[in-house]
């Protein structure tokens, strides 16, 4: 059985499984039950000075895709709206009867020193393991120069983060916003005030509909919207993208990642291992479903670890970093070709139209006997892999890759105005 | 025991009759047509739109429905099939576009495409606007005899083109099959007529009731008063058994028997014997059978010359006859029909067996005791409407070429009436296509 154990920047749990700073995790109660379905840790709701914040009635849109609920997932709520110190004594009455799992406590407050200094020793006494700085919330608290208003500045990244560390011995997490150009910017900076992990990504700045009745942005709170954050599965692939940079930038590496965005199943989770990160956090996957899709995530995670022999999560963590490379670095030789099963095919035709109105008219559309035929052109085909995609039969078009003769890179292509040697 | 046939009315409550003939499938609910359409594929040249006779474009239709712009979906279903709501209820998709589908090859669950084209259709013919504006009138004058699909059809795509139209039916309602012949539990509701007064709304279209033609009025007639005449008369005549008994009381032909089913409103006053024998292998006989057991019938047995395999009745259809507790029997054909004072007692078949490839009957003998007796060994075109010699006739059905012209100039025909598939939606494909030939014959054509 594959070891689970997370020890992740000075924070242990028994599994890397925690819930993200969200409302799953906006109170006690709620926390508790979490806890008794097997989460390794959460991240408190973000605290936030007194007088708590008010949040407004409807708070989330939702994109809904071909049938599929909750594809993505957009919320306009802001951080904790109860009083510091009810979050602070549940905060503590949780990690007395939980000793074993992390119990992680996310802030927000302005941007002077002195709050930091007042609200750290506070969440030091709960007895938490650690805190997550969130610099990404990027609606309302953004426009109280809060949240991603930090995290969008680098300079200011690095400055509170040193005020953090300097403030408490506490592990501390810095959350990065997605919403910047490049992300290896804050994560420089976090790393250069101090920070002892960063997590990433908070959600993204969007319009998740309109309503076109009330014509406003959803959700339409009294008949106006605004602009939201983004999560659930549809920001798996910008999350993965960002928390893998990080992973192999030289001028982080090593850094400990917590990977956020769009994990819902133990297969998410792998990803984001293998792209870096150390711990993973949840947050749309449980408010669709429910506290115990945790139990596969383990149970999936573990059985996968066990039959790649992978004995524990270090192991797994960052082993698809040295097998992402820049664009340059890839073989212009290498070449695959799509093969049809024409004993799968099912005659929807939807390879050949995808290849012949929008990619390589590398897909013949025949009759024989009247039945209809689709023939991969192998002189055509340009390995693309469109017509696998669209196929809606799996295994029926697989890539086949062909044989290679040596390695020929864009560097060293003759095509190449700039090619080395040149 | 009484010797006489227990033959009766009555035989279940009001209430469980309304039941009974309710609609058997159903509509979809706007969630359930939403996932149903998501599973469609989008496929390019779609083997269910060659798969439908009338060629709708159903990943068009069910894109519509996916995406919520039902007003399109039903625009596109009607611009093919005018009926698109009856042959949603009629068509056996099993063997049309359901069966073409991609879906039925990959996991055997075919999209259901009937089910979605009545969700659209429906949609439309709630809204009560009309999706095809008319053409300014052009004058001209078309009679069409025979207001089932094939002349509907017809009527709304002339009429579509500015042309008038007045419909000749001998019957009292319009309808043709749809209103008498179609199971009941298909149809319910007056569908029917629901859809016929969709159809005319169009503008431009009259339908004339109890007007027979050969009896009322003449072809030479028609075609003195109208610029073109469309046949579409369907088979007004029924194949005999030919054997001892067959004029019995309690033998009947079993489309009387629904027609009879069809014209009662709830069903109660229509009499079914206790025990029934439906003798013949195809829809009408599946219809008959089961309509039978549903009115109360004790025991319904359906008896079929041949095997399963060869029967016209497609698999669904006979699967649902054994559903509505209809025994099914193969290789039997009819001897004899036997009873007490000129009534139904018995009737008894010979078995039957394939020697060298080709049914015989030359086996033993059974008998069946039965209060009733329904015959669907099929339908004839009967041409003694027409004058005699006026046009030809080929394999007992009015000639035609491609387009519905029969060999008398401007005279159309269409339906069940001609050759091919007696099917609710081939009719509605000839109706269609002859109107687009007596349009094109009347608008080019110099002198016509
Ligand atoms: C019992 C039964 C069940 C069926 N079930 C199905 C089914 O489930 N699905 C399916 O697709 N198909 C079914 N069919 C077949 C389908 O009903 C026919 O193919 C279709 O109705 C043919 O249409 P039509 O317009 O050619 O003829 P019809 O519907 O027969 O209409 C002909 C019309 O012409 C009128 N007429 C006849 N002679 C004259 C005259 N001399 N003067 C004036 N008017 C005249 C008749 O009164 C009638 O209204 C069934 C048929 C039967 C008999
Ligand atoms: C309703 C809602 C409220 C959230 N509130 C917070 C918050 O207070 N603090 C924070 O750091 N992140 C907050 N987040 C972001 C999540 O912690 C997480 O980063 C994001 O949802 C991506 O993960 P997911 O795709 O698993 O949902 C919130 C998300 C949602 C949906
Ligand atoms: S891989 Fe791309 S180019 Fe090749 S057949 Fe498929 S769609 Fe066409």
């Amino acid at each position: 059985m594959a070891d689970l154990r997370s020890h992740f920047a000075g924070i242990r749990s028994p599994n890397p499984f925690w819930l993200a700073s969200a409302p799953p995790t906006d109170k006690e109660y709620n926390v508790r039950r979490a806890l008794e379905a097997g989460w390794g840790g959460v991240v408190w709701k973000t605290l936030g000075e007194d007088p708590p914040v008010v949040n407004v009635s409807s708070r989330y849109g939702a994109f809904n895709y071909n049938g599929n609920r909750l594809v993505g997932l957009n919320n306009i709520e802001l951080i904790t709206d109860r009083p510091l110190a009810v979050n602070l004594a549940e905060i503590k009455s949780v990690k007395r009867d939980y000793p074993d799992r992390a119990i992680v406590v996310s802030l927000m407050v302005p941007c002077v020193e002195e709050s930091w200094k007042r609200i750290l020793p506070l969440v030091e006494e709960t007895g938490a393991d650690g805190i997550e700085l969130n610099f990404g919330c990027p609606h309302g608290m953004s426009e109280r120069n809060m949240g991603s208003a930090v995290g969008q500045v680098p300079e200011y990244v690095e400055m509170v983060t040193r005020w953090v560390k300097q403030n408490t011995s506490m592990p501390t997490i810095v959350k990065l916003t997605p919403n910047i150009t490049d992300i290896m910017q804050p994560a420089t900076a976090a790393l250069r005030g101090g920070a002892d992990a960063v997590s990433l990504i908070n959600t993204i700045q969007s319009v998740v509909a309109v309503d076109l009745d009330a014509m406003a942005p959803m959700p339409v709170v009294g008949g106006l919207g605004t602009h939201g954050g983004y999560c659930g599965p549809a920001v798996k692939p910008i999350a993965l993208r960002m928390v893998g940079e990080i992973a192999r930038n030289p001028a982080t590496r090593g850094l400990p990642i917590s990977g956020i965005g769009g994990i819902s199943t133990w297969r998410d989770a792998a990803e984001f291992l293998v792209m870096g990160a150390g711990t993973l956090q949840v947050c749309t996957a449980a408010m669709h479903y429910g506290f115990r899709i945790v139990e596969d995530m383990i149970d999936g995670l573990s059985h996968w670890m066990d039959q790649k022999g992978f004995a524990t999560i270090d192991d797994v963590t960052g082993r698809a970093i040295p097998n992402f490379v820049n664009w340059n670095q890839l073989n212009l030789k290498f070449k695959t070709l799509a093969s049809i099963d024409q004993d799968a095919c099912i005659k929807c035709g939807l390879c050949h139209i995808a290849c012949e109105d929008t990619s390589h008219q590398a897909i013949a559309k025949l009759r024989v006997d009247g039945t209809r035929r689709y023939e991969v052109i192998d002189e055509e085909c340009v390995g693309c892999n469109l017509c696998a995609h669209v196929c809606p039969v799996d295994d029926c078009i697989t890539m086949v890759p062909q044989p290679v003769e040596g390695v020929l890179t864009w560097p060293q292509h003759p095509n190449n105005p700039a090619r080395v040697g040149k | 025991m009484d010797p006489r046939p227990d033959i009766a009315a009555n035989r279940l409550s009001p209430e469980c009759l309304a039941i009974r003939f309710a609609d058997a499938h159903p509509p979809l609910t706007g969630g359930q047509a939403a996932i149903e359409a998501d599973r469609c594929y989008f496929c390019y040249d779609a083997p269910c739109v060659e798969a439908c006779p009338t060629g709708i474009d159903i990943p068009g239709f069910i894109r519509g429905i996916a995406t919520g712009n039902l007003a399109g979906a039903a625009r596109t279903i009607l611009e093919s099939n005018i009926l698109g709501g009856s042959c949603a209820r009629v068509c056996p998709t099993e063997i049309l576009c359901e069966g073409a589908c991609v879906r039925t090859a990959q996991e055997e669950k075919p999209v259901v495409i009937g089910a979605l084209q009545r969700h659209a259709t429906d949609w439309q013919m709630d809204e009560g606007t009309q999706p095809f504006p008319r053409a300014a009138e052009t004058g001209r004058r078309i009679a069409i005899v025979g207001a089932g699909p094939a002349g509907l059809a017809c009527a709304h795509r002339l009429a579509l083109h500015g042309h008038t139209v007045t419909i000749l039916d001998a019957r009292p309602r319009p309808g043709g099959l749809n209103e008498y012949g179609i199971a009941a539990y298909k149809l319910p509701d007056d569908f029917a007529q629901h859809e016929i007064d969709f159809i005319t709304a169009i503008g431009g279209i009259t339908i004339q009731t109890d007007r027979m033609l050969g009896r009322d009025i003449t072809l030479a007639e028609l075609e003195t008063t109208y610029d073109a005449v469309f046949l579409a008369i369907g088979q007004a005549g029924v194949r005999a058994l030919g054997i001892a008994g067959e004029e019995r009381d309690g033998v009947l032909n079993a489309v009387d028997f629904i027609a009879g089913l069809r014209a009662s409103s709830t069903g109660a006053d229509v009499p079914v014997g206790r025990r029934v024998v439906v003798i013949g292998g195809g829809n009408t006989a599946i219809d008959a059978a089961v309509q039978a057991r549903r009115l109360g019938a004790e025991e319904v047995t359906l008896v079929y010359r041949r095997g399963a395999e060869t029967m016209s009745a497609t698999k669904v259809e006979q699967a649902w006859a054994q559903t509505n507790g209809v025994a099914i029997r193969y290789w039997a054909a009819p001897l004899r029909i036997d009873g007490p004072d000129g009534a139904v007692g018995s009737i008894t078949f010979t078995r039957g067996r394939l020697l060298d490839g080709r049914p015989v009957h030359d086996q033993d003998t059974f008998t069946l005791e039965a209060d009733m007796v329904l015959k669907a060994v099929g339908q004839l075109f009967l041409p003694d409407p027409l004058d005699r010699g006026a046009i030809a006739i080929e394999n007992g059905r009015i000639r035609v070429d491609a387009h519905g012209r029969t060999t008398r100039r401007l005279v159309y025909a269409g339906g069940d009436c001609t050759p091919g598939a007696d099917l609710t939606v081939v009719a509605v494909r000839e109706g269609r296509d002859a109107a687009e030939a007596i349009h094109a014959d009347l608008t080019t054509a110099t002198g016509a």
